[in-house]
C-alpha cells in the first residue's frame, strides 16, 4: 500500500512580486533524483525571456527549464510558465499553454495551472503558495485541498510580498503554513526516495 | 463517479453536439484550455451545469454563436514577439527575394494584428508588391475585424516599442491614421492580402505556399490534431518554404518534426527539406 506521502505525484507552485529570491531558497534543496516534477507559475513582465529559469538552473540539482507545448511532465524537472502565456497540464500529463485573457491581471496565472494540474492529479497534488502582491492562486490552492491534496502556504510573516500567502491562508485550511527557509528542506524530507525508505 | 468525470461526460457531448450541429470541431482541441473555456462562458451564462448549455446550443443559434465568441477570444498584438521579425528579416527574407513572386498564407490571423506586422516588414523589404498573402481564420467575426484593421490608439504606442526592437526601419505612424480613438491601419497595406475563411480542422490545401505564418494557433490543439494540421502545412510548402510559429511551440515532439530543418531555434522559423 503506498503511503501519505508515496501518493503524491506532482507539486504545484505560484508566486509573484519576491518570487526570484524565494525559489533561489527553495529550489537548490531538491536533490537530484526528487522523485516529483515541480510546476512553477511565476508572474512577469509579458516580454521577460526564460532568464530566470536558467539563472535557477545552474543553481539547482534538478533540470530547471521552461515548459513547452505538448511536453511530456518528467519526474526531477521543475517547468516554468513561460511569460505571456498560461501554463496547463493535460489528463495525459503533458504541458499546453495558452493566449487566453489575463486572469487576475496575470498571464500566466497561478489559478489556471492549479485548476488544471486539479484534473490531471486529483488528490496526488500539492499546492504551495509563496510571496506576491495578488490573489491569483488562493482559489486554485483552495480547489487542489478540496480535492484531497496538500496545500502548503508561505509563512506571509516570512514573505517579501505578504499580500498573495495571506490570502491564500483566509481561503484555504493548509496543511502546512512555514516560513521561507524551511519549505525547501520540507519538501525534500517529505518527497524524497530516501525519506520514502524511512517511513517504510 | 465524481462531479469532475461527469463534467468529462458532458463535455464530450458538448463539443459533439456543436460539431454535429455547426461543423465546428473542437473535439480536438487541448482539453484544458477549451475547458476552461466553457467554464468561463457557463459561468457567465448562468445555466446550472454544462449539458444545459447543450441543451440550448442545439436550437439556439445565437447563443452557439455567444459560445463560439467565448471560445475563440485570441490575444495578439502587432509586432508580437520582436524578435521573430528580426529573425524573418534575416534567416528568410534574402531567400523570398529571389523569387519573382511569393505567396505567403497567414493561418488563424485572428484580428490581423500580425498579418499588418508581416506586411509592413514585406514594405521595407521592397517586396511587399510582389507578395500574395492569404490570411485565414474560422471567425467570421475576427475576419471582419481584420480586414477592417481598426485598432486602438492607446495600443499604437506599445506596439511601436515593438516596431523598433523588430528593427522597422521608418517612423511606425507612418502606417496607420489616427483617428479619435482609433488608429487605421493604412490601406495600402492590406491592397495584396486577401482575407479568407479557412478551418485548419476540416478545410484542405488550397494552394502551394513559400511561407505559412502560423502563431499561438497549434497550442490549442491536442497532439494528434497539431498532426493533422502540421501535414497541411507540410503539403502546402514547396521543398524549401518556410514555416513560423508561435515562440513556444515546436516541432520537436512532432512526427513531420523529420522534414523539417530548425532555421532559428529561438524564433520557431522551420524550413521543409524533405
Amino acid at each position: 500500500m503506498k503511503t501519505r506521502t508515496e501518493k503524491y505525484e506532482m507539486i504545484v507552485i505560484g508566486v509573484s512580486a519576491g518570487g526570484t529570491e524565494a525559489l533561489g531558497k527553495i529550489l537548490p534543496e531538491l536533490p537530484e533524483n526528487f522523485p516529483l516534477p515541480v510546476t512553477v507559475v511565476q508572474h512577469m513582465h509579458p516580454s521577460q525571456d526564460a532568464f530566470l529559469s536558467r539563472y535557477l538552473n545552474e543553481r539547482c540539482a534538478v533540470t530547471v527549464k521552461e515548459a513547452s507545448d505538448k511536453e511530456p511532465v518528467q519526474p526531477a524537472h521543475v517547468y516554468f510558465a513561460p511569460a505571456n502565456y498560461h501554463l496547463l497540464i493535460e489528463e495525459n500529463r503533458t504541458f499546453s499553454l495558452s493566449v487566453d485573457e489575463k486572469v487576475h491581471f496575470s498571464r500566466p496565472s497561478i489559478d489556471v495551472l492549479f485548476e488544471s494540474a486539479v484534473d490531471a492529479y486529483g488528490s496526488c497534488l500539492v499546492g504551495i503558495i509563496l510571496t506576491g502582491a495578488n490573489r491569483d492562486g488562493a482559489s486554485g490552492l483552495k480547489l487542489i485541498k478540496q480535492s484531497g491534496g496538500m496545500a502548503i502556504i508561505q509563512d506571509p510573516a516570512t514573505a517579501s510580498s505578504c499580500y498573495m500567502p495571506k490570502s491564500a491562508v483566509d481561503a484555504v485550511d493548509a496543511d502546512y503554513i512555514l516560513p521561507l527557509d524551511d519549505i525547501g528542506p520540507f519538501l525534500r524530507e517529505k518527497f524524497s526516495p530516501v525519506s520514502r525508505q524511512a517511513t517504510r | 463517479m465524481n462531479e469532475r468525470e461527469i463534467e468529462t461526460i458532458e463535455i464530450n457531448l458538448l463539443l459533439e453536439a456543436i460539431y454535429q450541429r455547426y461543423g465546428y470541431d473542437f473535439r480536438r482541441y487541448a482539453r484544458a484550455s477549451i475547458k476552461r473555456r466553457i467554464l468561463n462562458f457557463l459561468n457567465k451564462s448562468g445555466l446550472p451545469h454544462i449539458s444545459d448549455m447543450t441543451r440550448v446550443l442545439l436550437r439556439d443559434e445565437a447563443f452557439f454563436k455567444e459560445i463560439l465568441k467565448n471560445f475563440t477570444i485570441s490575444v495578439t498584438e502587432m509586432f508580437r514577439d520582436p524578435d521573430f521579425y528580426q529573425a524573418i528579416s534575416h534567416e528568410i527574407i534574402p531567400y523570398l527575394k529571389t523569387y519573382p513572386f511569393i505567396k505567403i498564407w497567414h493561418a488563424g490571423c485572428a484580428t490581423g494584428e500580425e498579418v499588418y506586422s508581416l506586411a509592413i516588414l514585406l514594405k521595407e523589404e521592397g517586396l511587399y508588391d510582389r507578395a500574395t498573402i492569404f490570411a485565414t481564420d474560422i471567425y467570421d467575426e475576427v475576419l471582419s475585424r481584420a480586414k477592417e484593421g481598426i485598432y486602438s490608439l492607446a495600443q499604437m504606442q506599445k506596439y511601436t516599442v515593438n516596431y523598433q526592437k523588430a528593427g522597422g526601419h521608418r517612423s511606425f505612424s507612418d502606417y496607420y491614421h489616427a483617428q479619435y480613438d482609433s488608429a487605421i491601419i493604412d490601406t495600402s497595406l492590406a491592397k495584396n492580402i486577401t482575407f479568407a475563411k479557412h478551418n485548419l480542422v476540416t478545410d484542405s490545401v488550397f494552394g502551394e505556399m513559400h511561407l505559412i505564418m502560423c502563431r499561438n494557433v497549434l497550442i490549442y490543439f491536442n497532439s494528434s490534431l497539431q498532426e493533422q494540421v502540421l501535414h497541411l502545412f507540410y503539403d502546402s510548402l514547396p521543398h524549401g518554404g518556410f514555416l513560423c510559429l508561435g515562440s513556444k511551440e515546436t516541432l520537436r515532439f512532432t512526427k513531420v518534426n523529420r522534414h523539417f530543418k530548425e532555421v532559428d531555434g529561438q524564433a520557431k522559423l522551420y524550413q521543409k527539406i524533405s
